[in-house]
């Protein structure tokens, strides 16, 4: 049984995570969609802006994140005045930092299955008398959902690992922003604690592993969803 | 007037033109596979816009270039049967069924999903998948499909072609049937002669 220091340090990464992927969601299916169905002049420009965290080292990232979101930064104003939300050195700067980082993958998952869908389907909804809101939400939607799913459990794998813009972002304090990976990176700092390193890295392969395989078995769902009903084995 | 269509449209190197008015029952358009027959139904479903010209369906506009007039899909209240069904796999037939009759004002014409499965005979798979449904059987789903939506007129694009002898007549003496009894215009996709010289009333070459 973990400790109930290692408990709290679960709890808040796993609250770190979900809300990341929620919050980030709604963005990513619109840039997959943007991606998978229009077609504008720069538009390899907002693939590659979409791709970027992949690629660019995680403390450029943080570094970014805190130039635009800190409480000097634009978006950060626009977020404490608005909102009244801050991002520096509280969770929800962790779950932004996790939620950029996540959001590659996502747009990827997604993007692939609103490709998949049959858009002759979408023609037939038209002529049915769908309006091209119902048509997205009854026919395009649903069939997208599979990568919608594979979206969401790739982009919280990713966010529970997330390391270097986290710590750039927002630091390592413990019970607000130091989730496992930055928990492990800690513990590894201090003399003894090579105890809690391995129990802390335990917990951690344990979640990736379980989201991998979720996502695998989605990932086939969703290929046997293209000959015909997904509800028959996802839900 | 049913049928009053005079487009052209230019598709890659292909260019599309068909010019005629016709009256009730049904119309066939014929002609050799790729002569653009299928592009002619999508231009009046909505699906694709012609260049140039006018549509109009027992004397509504549906398009006409010069005027400026394009309704979108939904607004032209056709009944489209596809060659290949195009039943949306993620919905059971009886969802498919009443996909159609959702947001769109059913009128006294519009039969009951129930009498309109036994009119087509598919009463008995209604809680089907779509997948699990033959060619023959697809087909007369997504016949009631379009005929529950209350369309004005109806397109069938090639309605007979995936279907073996047999599964030919069924669905031949249902669209007999719908020209008898509903009187709605249809407009029929064919490349068979003996098939549009029964049912036709006025036959069309294509290409």
């Amino acid at each position: 049984m973990p400790s109930s220091e290692e408990a709290d340090i679960l709890i808040l990464s796993l609250k770190v995570s979900i809300v990341a992927v929620l919050m980030i969601l709604p963005l990513a299916f619109a840039f997959a969609w943007i991606l998978a169905r229009t077609r504008f002049p720069g538009k390899i420009i907002l693939d590659a802006l979409v791709h970027l965290p992949l690629v660019l080292p995680p403390v450029v990232t943080g570094w970014l994140l805190l130039l635009a979101f800190g409480n000097n930064g634009p978006a950060g104003r626009w977020f404490a005045h608005w909102l009244g939300l801050s991002f520096m050195f509280r969770w929800t700067g962790a779950a932004l930092a996790a939620a950029v980082m996540a959001l590659p993958l996502m747009v990827r998952a997604i993007r692939m299955s609103i490709e998949a869908v049959d858009r002759r389907l979408e023609g037939a909804a038209r002529t049915l008398g769908a309006t091209p809101w119902r048509c997205f939400l009854t026919i395009t939607l649903p069939l997208s959902m599979p990568g919608v799913l594979a979206g969401l459990v790739l982009g919280f794998a990713r966010s529970i690992g997330e390391f270097g813009a986290t710590i750039t972002f927002v630091s390592s304090i413990p019970g607000e922003t130091r989730t496992l990976p930055l928990a492990i990176y800690a513990a590894m700092q201090v003399p003894g604690g090579e105890h809690m390193v391995t129990r802390l890295a335990l917990i951690s392969t344990g979640l990736s592993m379980g989201a991998l395989i979720l996502s695998e078995i989605l990932g086939r769902r969703a290929a046997r969803s293209m000959t015909g009903d997904w509800r028959h084995h996802v839900l | 007037m049913s049928f009053d269509i005079d487009i052209t449209c230019q598709l890659g190197d292909r260019r599309i033109s068909v010019q005629f008015s016709s009256g009730p029952g049904i119309t066939a358009l014929f002609g050799m596979s790729g002569a653009g027959k299928t592009s002619i139904l999508n231009m009046v479903a909505g699906l694709l816009v012609p260049d140039s010209g006018h549509i109009s369906v027992s004397g509504m506009p549906l398009f006409d270039g010069t005027r400026k007039i394009c309704l979108p899909p939904e607004k032209r209240r056709v009944g489209y049967v596809f060659q290949d069904a195009r039943l949306f796999p993620h919905l059971r037939v009886r969802a498919n069924l009443r996909y159609g009759s959702k947001g769109r004002e059913t009128e006294q014409s519009a039969m009951k999903i129930e009498e309109m499965a036994d009119f087509l005979g598919i009463y008995h798979l209604l809680d089907r998948w779509p997948r699990n449904l033959s060619g023959g059987e697809a087909q007369r789903v997504a016949i009631g499909r379009a005929l529950l939506s209350a369309p004005r007129f109806l397109l069938l694009d090639e309605p007979l072609a995936s279907l073996d002898a047999a599964r030919k007549e069924d669905v031949m003496s249902v669209i007999e049937r719908i020209r008898d009894d509903m009187k709605i215009p249809i407009l029929y996709v064919s490349h068979d002669r003996a098939e549009v010289e029964r049912i036709a009333a006025a036959i069309i070459e294509v290409g």
